[in-house]
C-alpha cells in the first residue's frame, strides 16, 4: 500500500513509476520536432553558430517547465480541495475529449518570427507546450500521489503543502531536465550530424501520436479512478 | 478530418534539398480571355514519356472577364518553419484570385492532378467584406496561413491596396493582414525573408489606371508606384519604404533570395520615364536598415518601321522593353528576365547581387518584331510570365500579361502560348524547338509546376 509519508520506497517524495513517467513524458515531448528541437536548429542554420542551437535550450525548457508548471500546480491546488475521484474523472474527460478534438481538428499554433530573444524563446515554448496540453499529460501521474490533506493521517496544513510543494518541484524539474537533455541531443545531433533531409523521411504525425498519447492518459486516469490506484 | 502520418513529400525544408526534386509532369496555367467565354485553369502534360506530352490535357472554366492572373498553392515548403510547424497539410489545393473579378477560386488537384476541381468559390462580396480590399493579386502559402495581396480598397477602388490572410484549413478570409501601414497605398506584389521576419511589398497601380490598358495620362503624370516599402512581419508594421524615384513607374515582381540567411532580392522597374528602359534593382539589408540599388539597364529598342507600331506607342517610335516579370533560380544564381515589349528573355548571373553577368538571351515575339518560334512560326505577344523548375534545367514562359494590355501593345492579337527554354548548368539557354503550347483565342498568363517551382515556395533553413 501506498504512503505518502513514509519515505521508505521513495526518492524524493516519487516512487520509481512516478519517477519512470516523468522521464518518459520529458523524452517523448523532446523528441517533438514542435516542442523545440527544431527551433534550435534553424536557429543555428541562420545564425550559421552551434552555440545559438545551444542557446535557444534554456529558455525553451524554462517555458516548457512554466507550462507544465501551472498545470502540475492546479492540479495539486484541486487535489487538496476535491475529491480524488471527482478530479480524476474531470482529468479523464479533459485529456480524452482534448486528445480527440486534436485529433480531427488538426491546428497549429500561429507564430511568425525567427529573430527571437531569451524572453520570446520562452513564451513561444510555453505556448507550444501550453497549445499541445503538455502538462495535462502529466495528470494521470500527479493523480497516483494522494494529496497530504487525504491521507487520513493528523499532519497540519502547512505540513501537506510542503508535500505539494515537493511533488510540484519534483514532477516539474524531473520532467522538465528530461525533456531539456532529449530536445538538445536532438538538436545538436541534427545541426551536427544528420541533417535537415530527416524532416522528409522520418517526420511522422507527431502531433497525431500526442493526441492518441492524450487519449491514452484520460483513459488511464479514469481507469485509476474506477479501479484504485 | 485525419491528419496525414507523413509531411507532404513536396514540402523541403531548404532549396538545397527542393533542387533534388522530382522533375515536374504537369503545369497549371491560367488562362484568361477577351471575348466573353469564360476564363479557364489549364493543364499542360509535362511528361515527356507521355503521349500528350506537351498539350493541354485539360481546362476548368472558370468565371467570364475575371482575368484569372497569379494563383499559388494552399501550403508549401514553409509548413515546415521551425516556429509553427504544420508538416501534415497538403499541398493539393490552388488558390486562384480573379484580378477583375475579384472572385477567388479554390481548386482541388489531389484526386486526379490532370482535373481540377473548383471545390470552393469566394464571391467578390465576400472578398471585399472579409478582407477590406479587392482585386487579389498575389499568393503566398505562409507560416500563418495564406497570404493574397490586393490592389485597392473594397469601394473606393483606389488606395490603400494591400494583404489579407486566409485560413489554409478552410479558406476562410480572416481580414486585413497590416497593422501600420504607414505611408503604403499603392500596391501590387509581396514576398519576405523569413530568416529575417521581413516581408517586402511593391506597387502597380490603382484598378482605374489599368483596368483599360495602362492610362497613359496616370503614366505622364507619373501616378503608378515607384517604391517598395518593408515590413516587419512579427508586428505587421512598414519599417522602411525605399524610393527609387518617380523616373522609375511600376515596380513589380519581388524575387527575394531563396537561402534564407541571404538578405536581398531582385525587383523590377517597368519603365524609365526619361527613356523608355526597364531595370533590374536589388534590396538588401544594410546594418539595421535596407537599401535598394539598380543593377540592370535594359534600354528601348527602335523599331525598323515605325508605322508598325501600336497607337500607344506611336509617338514615341520606341519599343519599351516592359520587363514585367522575373524568376530566381532556387541556387539564387540565374536571374531570368521577361522583355515582353522588346521579344527577349534574358539570362543574368546574379551569383553576386550587385555584379550581374549577362549569360544569355533568347529571342521571340515582341512589338513589330514577332520574332519567330521553330515550331509555330512567327508569334505575337512576347515572353511575360516566367516560372522555372526546381532544379534550374527547364524554364516555361507564356505571353500574356494582362488582356486589356495585350490589346494594347498587341493589337493585331495576342493568341496565347507556352514555351520551354533548356538551361545550360554553367549559363546560357536555348528554345526547346520542339516544345510549343497554342491556346487559341485564349491568352496565357501564369504558370505554375505541380509540387512546385521557383516561385511557389519559402524555405526557413538554408
Amino acid at each position: 500500500m501506498r504512503h505518502p509519508h513514509i519515505i521508505g520506497g521513495k526518492i524524493f517524495f516519487m516512487d520509481t513509476v512516478s519517477w519512470i513517467g516523468y522521464i518518459s513524458l520529458g523524452v517523448f515531448h523532446g523528441i517533438n520536432p514542435g516542442m523545440g528541437w527544431l527551433f534550435a536548429v534553424a536557429l543555428g542554420m541562420q545564425e550559421k553558430r552551434r552555440s545559438a542551437v545551444i542557446g535557444a535550450l534554456f529558455p525553451m525548457a524554462l517555458g516548457h517547465a512554466i507550462s507544465i508548471g501551472v498545470v502540475v500546480l492546479v492540479i495539486v491546488l484541486a487535489q487538496q480541495q476535491i475529491s480524488t475521484n471527482v478530479l480524476g474523472i474531470a482529468c479523464a474527460v479533459v485529456l480524452f475529449g482534448f486528445g480527440l478534438y486534436k485529433l480531427f481538428r488538426a491546428r497549429h499554433p500561429k507564430w511568425v518570427g525567427m529573430r527571437v530573444n531569451f524572453k520570446d524563446l520562452t513564451i513561444w515554448s510555453f505556448l507550444m507546450a501550453s497549445a499541445h496540453g503538455a502538462g495535462l499529460m502529466l495528470a494521470p501521474l500527479l493523480l497516483r500521489m494522494p494529496a497530504g490533506g487525504h491521507s487520513g493521517h493528523t499532519h497540519h496544513a502547512s505540513a501537506s503543502m510542503t508535500d505539494s510543494a515537493a511533488v510540484l518541484l519534483s514532477a516539474v524539474g524531473v520532467h522538465t531536465l528530461s525533456f531539456f537533455v532529449v530536445t538538445g541531443i536532438v538538436a545538436v545531433v541534427v545541426y551536427e550530424v544528420v541533417g535537415l533531409a530527416l524532416l522528409r523521411k522520418a517526420w511522422f504525425n507527431l502531433d497525431m501520436l500526442w493526441s492518441i498519447a492524450l487519449m491514452i492518459a484520460g483513459i488511464v486516469t479514469a481507469g485509476m479512478v474506477f479501479w484504485g490506484h | 478530418m485525419l491528419q496525414q502520418w507523413k509531411p507532404d513529400p513536396t514540402f523541403y525544408p531548404s532549396p538545397k534539398m527542393a533542387i533534388e526534386a522530382p522533375v515536374e509532369e504537369l503545369a497549371y496555367v491560367a488562362a484568361p480571355r477577351d471575348d466573353g467565354k469564360p476564363d479557364a485553369m489549364c493543364v499542360v502534360d509535362l511528361n515527356e514519356a507521355s503521349g500528350t506530352y506537351g498539350q493541354i490535357v485539360n481546362k476548368l472554366e472558370l468565371g467570364v472577364r475575371d482575368e484569372i492572373h497569379h494563383f499559388g498553392w494552399n501550403a508549401c515548403s514553409a509548413a515546415l518553419c521551425p516556429y509553427a510547424p504544420h508538416p501534415y497539410v497538403e499541398r493539393r489545393y490552388l488558390v486562384v484570385p480573379a484580378l477583375r473579378g475579384s472572385h477567388i477560386y479554390i481548386l482541388d488537384v489531389k484526386e486526379d492532378p490532370k482535373s481540377p476541381k473548383l471545390i470552393k468559390t469566394l464571391t467578390a462580396d465576400e472578398v471585399e467584406d472579409r478582407s477590406g480590399y479587392t482585386r487579389p493579386h498575389t499568393v503566398h502559402c505562409g507560416p500563418e496561413g495564406i497570404y493574397i495581396s490586393a490592389l485597392a480598397s473594397a469601394g473606393s477602388e483606389e488606395g490603400p491596396g494591400g494583404i489579407f490572410l486566409m485560413d489554409h484549413y478552410n479558406f476562410n478570409i480572416l481580414g486585413q493582414w497590416e497593422v501600420e501601414r504607414g505611408s503604403q497605398s499603392l500596391s501590387y506584389d509581396f514576398w519576405w525573408h523569413l530568416g529575417y521576419d521581413i516581408a517586402v511589398t511593391s506597387e502597380w497601380g490603382y484598378p482605374g489606371m489599368i483596368e483599360n490598358g495602362v492610362s497613359l495620362e496616370d503614366l505622364g503624370a507619373r501616378k503608378f508606384g515607384h517604391k517598395i516599402h518593408i515590413w516587419d512581419i512579427r508586428h505587421r508594421k512598414n519599417i522602411q519604404t525605399l524610393d527609387l524615384g518617380d523616373d522609375y513607374q511600376m515596380i513589380l515582381e519581388l524575387r527575394p533570395a531563396h537561402d534564407p540567411t541571404k538578405a536581398y532580392g531582385f525587383v523590377n522597374a517597368v519603365l524609365n520615364m526619361n527613356d523608355l528602359s526597364s531595370s533590374i534593382w536589388t534590396w538588401y539589408k544594410d546594418g539595421d536598415d535596407w537599401g535598394i540599388q539598380k543593377i540592370i539597364d535594359i534600354p528601348a529598342q527602335a523599331p525598323e518601321n515605325p508605322d508598325d507600331l501600336p497607337p500607344a506607342l506611336k509617338d514615341i517610335g520606341m519599343i519599351p522593353p516592359l520587363v514585367t516579370d522575373h524568376i530566381l533560380s532556387l541556387d539564387d544564381r540565374f536571374l531570368y528576365v521577361s522583355c515582353w515589349g522588346t521579344g527577349e528573355l534574358l539570362q543574368y548571373d546574379v551569383s553576386d547581387p550587385f555584379n550581374p553577368k549577362h549569360t544569355g538571351t533568347l529571342k521571340i515575339g515582341g512589338i513589330t518584331k514577332s520574332h519567330p518560334h521553330p515550331a509555330a512560326g512567327p508569334v505575337s505577344g512576347g515572353p511575360q510570365m516566367v516560372e522555372l523548375s526546381r532544379d534550374g534545367k527547364r524554364l516555361y514562359f507564356t505571353n500574356s500579361l494582362y488582356v486589356a494590355w495585350d490589346n494594347q501593345f498587341y493589337p493585331d492579337g495576342a493568341n496565347g502560348w507556352m514555351v520551354k527554354a533548356d538551361i545550360n548548368p554553367d549559363g546560357g539557354l536555348e528554345l526547346d524547338p520542339n516544345f510549343f503550347v497554342g491556346f487559341g483565342d485564349s491568352r496565357a498568363h501564369q504558370i505554375r509546376l505541380q509540387g512546385g517551382d521557383s516561385s511557389s515556395d519559402t524555405f526557413c533553413y538554408s
